[in-house]
């Protein structure tokens, strides 16, 4: 890798400007500036409520979340036209803070199922069963799985850690452009997170991107940032370099409230 | 009650008739037993939904119209005219499995599309006309029959005990392993008389012996979309230390009428998976009754009903823990369509003494559309304080979070829909431990459902 003053900046995968969003009436995001190129890593941090959750979940598409003014552009479009299904299509992935149970199907099933949506869409032939499975082998290594959580259902009686491995799998397993992750690194013991660190890590390219939300910077020693946000009361408080997650870590998370009332 | 015409007439003058004549060669036991579920029937008369069981389910449907006995004595029948049976093609689609079969049209034999009833090790699976005739079927009949059905509770079971004359019998011996499901089917031609349509009153008998294993597919189906009924009685014996699974598949014609009890007893150890997929019928009534007699049991009761149209169907079930160490595990998922609904009750008894007792019930009911309805009643009656008792049950349309996480996967939302909505089905069909039998119900439900 070259020197991070030499390098060149990767083009504009994300740009959101000026957003606001409300959930039940209640404005959550007051007014969001963000721009993510090619190849960066962002970590968005800040205290419980300040709305990262919800702007991971604008940014996939959750239809509870109402968008009430700014914009938002993926690679130059409309991200918030596209409906969620076409932004997963286009490249756009959240490994959910809270991944959802499904009754019945099994991982395998699922996760073939949104291979071949995606490759229909980008007009490559679908993956049959077989071939599906010979292509996951090496993407459940990675995660330390073995194929028996394919025949399980999806998240269903998955242990907390479980869950997040299975998001991380998905990650993998969908190779987007853009990846959000909301917190997956909560309740995790240190091997499992490790093992997702290592495995994001791995996802890395000058081509794709990665937007961490997090609370704690126990995940950053692992990945390191481009850039640390920190978010409060639905704002971009502070932005810098990884230097700024430690120093979160030891003054907590006030002295920017303040700031943010200030200002 | 004067007011109200008395709906058992008819019945109760067709036993005579059949008493007269096709049914007097019964042996003297057989003969009481009828004579005492006709009384019974009478008694009873047919359920009104001002009765607790019956609150959710109208029969008048049934009650109101004349029924006419399918196989009345002198009718001509399969047996006695090869002349209107069915081709065995249409048996063959309607298999699910390619083992041995039992195939009665409108509810009597018919051994031209059936195979042979002598299997390895002994075993049986024939008719049940046939085994009365011969002694030791005749003993193990008696010993049997109508000991396990609560026909004196049921006035459905009554009058199928009433009109008692044919159905499957399988006899499994003791430690006796059958390699392949049995097959038995019931089809309805739908043809119907001048007087009116035909009533069938099937009456099954399984009978797994100590050590033994088998599995029984038990599917009932129409060749027509014509009106009929049928009120069928399956009674299942499962020996100590016996492996049984019972599927039972309903995909009767859509005009057509459905009532019947399976009454499941377990002796000690035994393992029995009793599996219901419903699918057919307008107006279905499925009255499981399974006692766990011995210690060490288990039950696993395994159920999907996936209705649409105008369709109503009622599963009631009782489990009996009559004694300590049982586990029973219950799961009923219903998709329900259009106008359909679906009914179910899971009624848990745990007898004093039946300690260290394992249950669990949960019953998902999953709405496609507003006007779809489910009712979903647990009642546990629980007389011993050691035990392990849980029920849960939901009633909604597809999840909004579980549609979104899809979606936000690449999944359209109608796939997306269409994949949560086949789970249903799934979960109930992963729980089948025969492979073959699965894959074709699978295939059975996913052909519903697109």
């Amino acid at each position: 890798m070259t020197g991070k003053g030499k390098r060149e900046r990767g083009k504009v995968l994300l740009e959101v400007r000026d957003l606001h969003a409300s959930v039940e009436g209640r404005e959550i995001l007051r007014g969001i500036d963000l721009t993510v190129r090619a190849g960066e890593v962002h970590a968005i941090m800040g205290p419980n409520g300040s709305g990262k959750s919800t702007l991971a979940q604008v940014l996939a598409g959750h239809p509870a979340y109402t968008v009430t003014a700014g914009r938002v552009l993926y690679e130059g479009h409309d991200l918030l036209g596209m409906a969620p299904e076409a932004r997963a299509r286009e490249g756009v992935f959240l490994a959910f803070q809270y991944p959802v149970a499904i009754r019945g199907i099994t991982n395998a099933y699922f996760l073939r199922s949104a291979v071949n949506a995606i490759r229909k869409h980008k007009g490559v032939e679908e993956l049959g069963p077989v071939e599906f499975m010979d292509a996951l082998e090496e993407k459940l290594k990675a995660i330390g799985w073995d194929s028996s959580y394919l025949s399980r259902p999806v998240n269903e009686g998955f242990s907390g850690g479980e869950k997040k491995r299975n998001e991380i799998l998905q990650l993998a397993v969908l190779d987007p452009k853009l990846a959000i992750l909301d917190e997956t690194d909560s309740g995790l013991d240190i091997d499992a997170l490790k093992t997702v660190a290592q495995t994001v890590d791995k996802l890395r390219r000058p081509d794709n991107a990665t937007v961490l939300v997090t609370h704690y910077d126990r995940i950053l020693t692992h990945i390191e940032p481009d850039v640390v946000h920190v978010l409060a009361g639905g704002r971009i408080v502070k932005s810098g370099g990884k230097e700024l997650a430690r120093e979160l870590e030891e003054k907590g998370y006030d002295w920017l409230r303040e700031e943010a009332v200030v200002t | 009650m004067t007011d109200v015409p008395d709906r058992t007439a008819p019945y109760v003058a067709d036993f005579e008739a059949f008493a007269r004549n096709g049914a007097s060669g019964a042996p003297d036991w057989l003969k009481e037993l009828r004579e005492g579920a006709i009384g019974r029937f009478a008694e009873l008369g047919f359920p009104t939904m001002k009765q607790e069981e019956w609150r959710f389910t109208s029969v008048a449907p049934i009650a109101d119209q004349r029924f006419i006995l399918a196989h009345a004595p002198g009718s001509p029948g399969p047996s006695g005219t090869p002349v209107g049976l069915p081709a065995p093609s249409d048996i063959e689609r309607l298999c699910l499995g390619a083992g041995p079969r039992v195939v009665f049209v409108d509810g009597r034999h018919a051994p031209t599309l059936s195979t042979p009833a002598d299997l390895v090790g002994g075993a049986r699976a024939g008719s049940l006309a046939a085994a009365l005739r011969t002694d030791a079927g005749g003993e193990l009949a008696r010993a049997h029959l109508a000991r396990h059905a609560r026909w004196r509770d049921s006035a459905f079971a009554a009058l199928n005990t009433a009109f008692l004359a044919d159905g499957a019998f399988v006899h499994v011996p003791a430690d006796v392993t059958l390699e392949r499901p049995l097959e038995v089917v019931f089809v309805s031609t739908g043809r119907a008389r001048s007087e009116g349509p035909l009533v069938s009153h099937p009456r099954s008998l399984i009978v797994v012996e100590r050590g033994a294993r088998a599995a029984v597919v038990e599917t009932y189906a129409a060749l027509s979309d014509g009106v009929y009924w049928t009120n069928a009685v399956t009674e299942v014996v499962v020996g100590a230390g016996a492996w049984a699974e019972l599927y039972r598949v309903q995909r009767e014609g859509p005009h057509s009428f459905q009532v019947a009890t399976t009454h499941s007893r377990q002796d000690r150890d035994s393992y029995l998976g009793l599996h219901v997929v419903t699918l057919g019928a307008a107006l279905a009534r499925h009255d499981i009754d399974a006692v766990l007699d011995g210690a060490g049991a288990e039950l696993i009761l395994n159920g999907l009903y996936l209705l649409g149209g105008a369709q109503h169907a009622d599963h009631h079930t009782v489990i009996d823990h009559a004694q300590p160490h049982c586990a029973s595990h219950e799961f009923f998922n219903g998709v329900l369509a259009e106008r359909s609904h679906g009914v179910f009750t899971g009624r848990i008894i745990v007898r004093p003494g039946a300690q260290r007792t394992d249950s669990k019930q949960t019953n998902n009911n999953l709405l496609l559309s507003t006007e779809a309805r489910a009712d979903s009643q647990p009642q546990l009656e629980i007389y011993a304080d050691d035990v392990k008792c849980t029920h849960g049950s939901t009633v909604g349309p597809i999840d909004q979070m579980q549609l979104y996480y899809l979606r936000s996967r690449g999944l359209t939302p109608e796939a997306a829909r269409s994949i949560l909505t086949y789970g249903f089905g799934a979960e109930i069909l992963d729980r089948m431990r025969h492979p073959v039998v699965r894959d074709r119900l699978d295939r059975l439900v996913r052909e519903r459902l697109a």
